[in-house]
């Protein structure tokens, strides 16, 4: 879908006149692209100690140019300033992991504060820190809890398509568990465009790094619901790109775009109303017997009936909690029954920042979508034992065929409504889901990951 | 037999039917066949794969659709090495491409095929009339100003008027219909049990959608998602309230309506075949194994049979190849050209003197048990594009043999027949794997 605005505020008069007037100016984002290296520019590493040497080892694994002295930088991109014009940091990288009082943050924070002139467009700013907890002494929790005040407010003052993003670790997690590395170049990289001021938790030391950065789910198995068109089409069309063996499901209605998605992605499409009793012995049945296994469940189907409560009939209310919940209670029972869905399992669900906030009309969409997040979390505790995963993400506003549909004033209002002034993607619904399949996030399970550019609402 | 391997049904897919001039009226024979092949292709994950070879035709065929199959190949997601031929057997097109590619498969010739098959009674060929087409081959063969002249002195103004496309049979003059209204009194079919016959094909065509049996048989197009001639809700009431309207010189003995003939419809439908080797390597499933099939032809010309009787000599002849009788056959899927053809073909296999004199038996062929007959419905539900009906048919067999697996401890049988103009009949026996 285009967003007219931004590609007129992006470039020559458009941009001059969006400034003079203070309007919005969202540009257009980074996005993956295979040719392009992870980062526009170079990463400053802001932090001492072991876990900041083997993030910087990392890194530079990565091919990232590291910078560690954010005073040194700001010099030398002066120096090496020749006609073209300073040389702009990719991303700075904030190590907050050892802060044990609130007076630790000083340092390192106003450090980074420093260099955010210097980041280049599309730049990003990843803090590494502990998750709080309640064994925590009260001033090492506050400090800790400090930093999601201080990286969503960050966040929020970064301009230019800049996101600003913290991965978590928790107690025992060392910083080059597979699952942080796996995060941060996640959060590094374009595939993580429209995820803003958001945390990831890495809660252990699972996981594996991909020996194809490219190709992180070669020989893995996924099904993805609802996947003919829209959100869902651009899911299995990423995880395919990323190596997956794709089973398309939709309903049989849904079955000529169904197809088209298969023979695209050279997948199979399996038309299939997934609330039917027999729906996940149906998509087992189909993965094991056709592609050998099942690695990888994405439940994104879902379906709207908006009605204020007041006017809302059984036959709205009733049919989103079955599509967009029980259904997939239903067949995450069947998998776990299973023994074929195990070593590694990924159960990913598409949850929705309605379910986070509350949205009028929508108390319906919200308990089922607030719903999912509690199903993900207590699936996680099931899959744990198994090395599989269970996760949410929650898109906000993103550019598809339905919000397309929404009048021209409220869609244009709802997409600016967040820190990067812009609807998002499908594609940046679909990168973020991809990285959850990943055995990289082997460490992340039971959480949600917004896909929102920071949206003014929840959290 | 011993020495041939086995061909099987892997699968079918179909585009909804649609009633001619509906939802599929802008649509071409080409497209429709494309997307059946394409909905294959993605149920089974065959992109990019180079099949043994593509079989179809179409029974309304333009000319230039010369080589429509070979077309609809390169259009679709399939290796465009993937060779194709076209075929023509009127009504039976689509069953003798199911029956000929597996005769390729148990030979070894080729290890998978996918027989098709499509009609469009919306987008049919229109013609200049034989006056103008002579006249115009003359023009073109005429080298002097003079022999120019008299080509063009012969058009007249009749010769202008376009011919529009009929499926009268070319030797009698009569519609199909009038055919079968003549067989169908003759053989004392009542309204009401065509009626009945009708309303039994409805009820389980419908039956079969709800259950969800056809979401794995058919992929929708166009946005139409189920057979559009389908009346869930029809009744005896509204069958009978039907006036006829074939066979109308028989006065009051005319039976034939609107409600138990087909209606002309357009379609596409596609059958993955192959060896029991090429399905297991490429981990697809194996519904049945196409046993054998038979064709047949009456003298229809000189009155001695009905037009579309040739299947009861088709199925005899099969049947006793096989050594087998009605009562090792849990499937009949019996074509509804008409309610009246498939009521005919009941009461000649029932008659003792018609099956003694004619099929050369000792006694009647027997009756067949209803409970059995076309089971998910038929054409008189479903419709029926020509050259796509026995793809539907053999397709929706295959899958109701595989989910009833075993009979008394042999695999599941079903016995499939089509009629087909020019006095033709093609029977098919297909079991249960």
């Amino acid at each position: 879908m285009t967003d007219t605005y931004t590609a007129l505020v992006s470039r020559g008069w458009g941009r001059d006149v969006a400034k003079r007037l203070g309007l919005p100016q969202p540009v257009p984002l980074r996005r993956h692209d295979p040719a392009a290296p992870l980062l526009p520019g170079p990463a400053l590493v802001i932090g001492e100690g072991a876990s900041t040497e083997q993030l910087v080892s990392a890194l530079e694994g990565w091919g990232v140019e590291v910078r560690r002295d954010a005073e040194a930088f700001a010099q030398s991109s002066r120096t090496e300033a020749n006609g073209s014009g300073p040389r702009r940091l990719g991303a700075i990288v904030l190590m907050l992991d050892g802060v044990q009082h609130p007076r630790d943050l000083a340092g390192p924070v106003l450090a980074a504060g420093k260099a955010l002139r210097s980041l280049a467009p599309c730049a990003r700013v990843v803090t590494v820190s502990r998750r709080a907890s309640v064994q925590d002494e009260p001033a090492v929790a506050a400090a800790r809890q400090g930093v999601d005040g201080l990286l969503r407010s960050l966040a929020k003052e970064l301009r230019a398509g800049a996101t600003g993003n913290g991965v978590l670790l928790a107690e025992g997690v060392s910083a080059d568990a597979p699952s942080v590395l796996g995060a941060l170049r996640f959060l590094l990289s374009g595939r993580s465009a429209f995820v803003d001021g958001q945390f990831l938790t890495v809660g252990t030391a699972g996981g594996s790094l991909p020996a194809d950065a490219e190709r992180p789910l070669e020989g893995k198995v996924a099904v993805v619901t609802g996947a003919a068109r829209g959100i869902g089409s651009s899911i299995a069309r990423t995880l395919a790109r990323d190596g997956a063996r794709v089973v398309v499901v939709d309903v049989p209605a849904a079955g000529e775009s169904l197809a088209r998605v298969a023979n695209d992605i050279h997948g199979t499409a399996l038309q299939l109303d997934i609330t039917k009793p027999d729906a996940g012995e149906r998509i087992l049945t189909h993965a094991l017997s056709r592609h050998g296994g099942l690695d990888i469940v994405v439940h994104n189907a879902g379906i709207t009936r908006d009605k204020l409560l007041a006017n809302m009939d059984a036959a709205r209310w009733d049919s989103v909690i079955a599509v967009n919940i029980a259904a997939q209670l239903q067949i995450n029972e069947a998998l776990l029954a299973s023994d074929r869905f195990g070593e590694g399992a990924r159960i990913i669900s598409v949850a929705s920042t309605s379910g986070i906030a509350g949205n009028r009309g929508q108390t319906n969409y919200a308990a089922s979508k607030a719903g999912v997040i509690g199903m993900v979390r207590s699936t996680a505790a099931r899959l744990a034992s198994r090395g599989g995963t269970a996760n949410a993400v929650a898109p906000g506003f993103i550019e598809t065929e339905m919000t397309a549909k929404i009048p021209f004033a409220t869609r244009e209002i709802a997409r600016r409504l967040n820190s990067l002034q812009q609807g998002g993607q499908p594609q940046d619904v679909a990168e973020a889901i991809a990285f959850l399949a990943s055995d990289a996030a082997g460490g992340i399970s039971g959480g949600v990951l917004r896909v929102c550019g920071q949206n003014m609402v929840g959290q | 037999m011993s020495t041939l391997r086995k061909a099987v049904v892997v699968g079918g897919n179909r585009i909804p039917f649609a009633r001619a001039n509906g939802a599929y009226a802008m649509t071409s024979n080409l497209d429709m066949l494309t997307a059946a092949l394409d909905g294959l292709v993605a149920r089974f994950g065959l992109q990019d794969e180079r099949l043994g070879e593509v079989a179809g035709g179409a029974v309304l065929k333009h000319s230039r659709d010369f080589n429509l199959t070979r077309e609809a190949v390169l259009g679709s997601a399939l290796s465009p090495e993937t060779p194709a031929y076209d075929l023509q057997q009127a009504c039976a097109t689509g069953l003798e491409a199911i029956l000929g590619l597996s005769d390729k498969i148990k030979l070894g010739r080729i290890d998978s095929a996918i027989a098709g098959g499509v009609d469009s009674a919306s987008d049919a060929p229109i013609v200049v009339s034989e006056g103008l087409r002579h006249a115009v081959l003359e023009l073109n063969r005429a080298k002097t100003l003079q022999q120019k002249l008299k080509a063009v002195s012969k058009l007249r103004p009749k010769d202008v008027t376009p011919v529009a496309p009929g499926t009268n049979e070319p030797r009698t003059g009569l519609s199909m219909g009038e055919h079968q209204a003549l067989t169908t009194a003759q053989w004392n079919i009542s309204r009401e049990a065509q009626d009945e016959l009708a309303l039994a094909s409805h009820r389980n065509l419908a039956e079969a959608y709800d259950r969800g049996f056809f979401d794995d048989l058919v992929t929708p197009y166009r946005g139409v998602t189920r057979d559009g001639n389908m009346r869930a809700d029809t009744s005896l009431e509204k069958l009978a309230s039907l006036r006829t309207v074939f066979g109308r010189q028989l006065g009051d003995r005319a039976t034939m309506t609107a409600g138990n003939s087909t209606p002309l419809t357009d379609g596409a439908s596609a059958v993955l075949l192959s060896s029991e080797d090429w399905a297991e390597s490429h981990d697809l499933p194996i519904l049945a194994d196409i046993v054998d099939g038979e064709a047949a032809a009456v003298d229809f010309v000189h009155g001695k049979d009905g037009l579309l009787m040739a299947p009861v000599f088709a199925v005899a002849r099969l049947l006793g190849r096989l050594g087998l009788t009605f009562e090792d056959i849990d499937y009949f899927e019996i074509h509804e050209a008409f309610a009246g053809t498939v009521l005919c073909h009941l009461a000649a296999w029932e008659d003792e003197e018609f099956c003694r004199e004619r099929l050369g038996l000792d006694g009647a062929l027997g009756k067949v048990d209803r409970a059995k007959l076309n089971v998910n419905g038929s054409s008189l539900a479903a419709g029926h594009p020509f050259a796509a009906t026995g793809g539907r048919i053999v397709a929706t067999l295959a899958k109701q043999l595989h989910e009833r697996g075993t009979v008394d401890g042999r695999p599941a049988r079903g016995l499939v027949s089509v009629c087909a103009a020019g006095g033709l009949g093609v029977a098919a026996v297909l079991e249960a794997r």
